[in-house]
This record gives structure tokens, sequence and C-alpha cells, in this order.
């Protein structure tokens, strides 16, 4: 069992890199970007009968830090 | 005068910090970060500078759930004095006992260099030895300063007049130039400049020294 956690940065929380890689790509040429985000993605491996709630629990307790993150989680 | 400074994997101003007490006139025990308590009659918990478990996740992340943080955040619960200088206060955000976080550096460089704080309240353990407004430097060496929290926590850090110390020349994108804050109880202090780092005549500065000589005498058990 797997489940995969998107961890972005909130919205109105600056996020510098993400800057940074738009600057560079703007650098490169590509001039249709505007904006970028960055954030991480985190892959578990569960035993099974874990539950979206377990992992819920793990976003918030360890994996994003929600005074400026949010995530997302998809099980698969 | 009992004081307890916190080490990590990856802590590398923990021995800066415990000179720093001891020339103020604490005993200084080591806690190892596998250790669940905090030595007996602690007066002041110090977790100090580094990339605590290589920063992983997010700085001081991993650290804030280690065992000994839970006996730090239970001595910070019932009223215990402590202070996290630059990866110490990533930790102290990250267990909740301060508010915010701090971001990579809106530069995003690492910067290492002596900057001028301006004492934003005298009214603490910490800074009572300044009189609010006074300029003093104190080093920065950080990756990760860049303090934010939403609007209405800024709101409450100036209201209750707990920042501590606001930078001058804003080097990292902080938050209303805040470097440190302290607590709802004006017990914990957190801060990004190193003031251990500028507490003897050799490290070229003496600015900070005044942080632990107000500490002496003043701290007491929780």
């Amino acid at each position: 069992m797997k489940a995969r956690v998107h961890v972005m940065l909130k919205n109105g929380v600056l996020d510098p890199q993400g800057e940074a890689v738009r600057h560079a790509l703007g650098a490169l040429g590509f001039d249709k970007v505007e904006g970028v985000r960055q954030g991480k993605v985190i892959d578990l491996d569960l035993a099974e009968g874990a539950t979206e709630a377990d992992v819920t629990a793990m976003c918030e307790k360890l994996l994003a830090n929600t005074v400026i993150e949010s995530y997302s989680i998809e099980m698969a | 005068m009992k004081a307890a400074v916190v080490v990590f994997p990856g802590s590398n101003c923990d021995r800066d910090l415990a000179v720093a007490f001891e020339q103020a006139g604490f005993d200084v025990s080591m806690v190892w970060h596998k250790d669940s308590a905090l030595p007996e009659g602690v007066d002041i918990v110090g977790v100090p500078g580094g990339f605590s478990y290589g920063d992983y996740l997010r700085c001081g992340a991993i650290a804030a759930q280690s065992p000994i943080c839970k006996a730090v955040v239970a001595h910070a619960d019932r009223g215990g004095y402590a202070i996290g200088v630059c990866n110490g206060f990533q930790i102290l955000t990250e267990t909740g006992v301060l508010p915010g976080a701090l971001l990579r550096n809106a530069g995003l460089k690492y910067i290492c260099r002596t900057v001028n704080l301006k004492v934003a309240t005298s009214e603490s353990v910490f800074t009572q030895g300044y009189n609010s407004g006074d300029v003093i430097g104190v080093p920065i060496a950080h990756h990760d300063g860049n303090y934010f929290a939403d609007a209405e926590t800024i709101k409450a850090l100036q209201d209750q007049d707990r920042v501590a110390f606001t930078y001058e020349e804003n080097p990292n994108g902080s938050v209303a130039d805040i470097a440190g804050i302290l607590s709802e109880n004006r017990r914990v202090l957190g801060m990004m400049p190193h003031p251990e780092r500028a507490a003897d005549e050799g490290h070229g500065g003496t600015d900070g020294a005044a942080v632990f000589r107000a500490l002496a005498g003043m701290v007491t058990a929780a």
C-alpha cells in the first residue's frame, strides 16, 4: 500500500526558491512563465490496513509545518 | 545556577553556547538528543545552532520530535526558561513553543556576517541588560532565517511587546524585520543571530554577552 504526499508552501507565503526558478526560466527564454511554486513529494510505503487518516496525522505531526505549508494526500 | 545545552547530531554551536553560559557563571551540562529528561534542577535550557539531523525535511523538524525536545517542551510548559539560537530558534518554532516559522532567506543565499540589531524590548530576563532601542552588533549565520507568521500572529507579538530584536537592515526577508521573539510568558527567547558568538573579546565583539549576564541570577528552576 502506498501513499503520496504533496507538501507546498501556502498561498501568500513567499517562495524564494520558486521565484529563483521563475527568474532562471525567464533567463533561458521561457517568457510565458508567470509564476513558479516549488514543493515536496513524499512517497510512503505503508503496511496493510493503514488509512488516509493515519497519513493525515503524519502530515499534521511531522511531514508538513502547517504554519507555512499545506499538504494533499493520494492513496494508491 | 544550572544551564543545560542540548546536543543534536549536527549541532555546531553547542559548545559556544555552553562557554557563554559558563562565563556568565552557570554550571552547564550537555544533554544528548536521545536523553528523555533534563538534569535535575535546570534553570535554563539552551537549544543551540547548527544543522540538527542535517536539516532534513525542514530545519528543526526532526529535532523537534526527538526525546529531549519533549522534555524541553515540558520544561517550557511549566514555566521554565529557554533560549534557542539559530537552528535552536527553528526547533522551538517546530515544537510550537514559539509561534511562526523560519523560511529560506529571501535572497536564497546563506549569510554569514555581523549585523546590527535593535533591542525591541528590554522587558525580559534575556534583554534587561540593554535599553530598548539599543543597537548591537551580533553575527548571523543562516540559510533559513526568514521569519514568517501570519498577520494576526505578528500583530499579537507586537501588541504584547514580544519582539525581542529586529534587524536594522533586514538581511533575509523576515516579516517586520523580526530577528528574535519571546514566548507569551516571556521566558523563552528564540533568535536567529548568535549572541554567544559576540560574548568574548576574542570574538571581535561582546555585544551579545549582556544576554547571558542578564540571565545570571534571574532565572530559577521550574
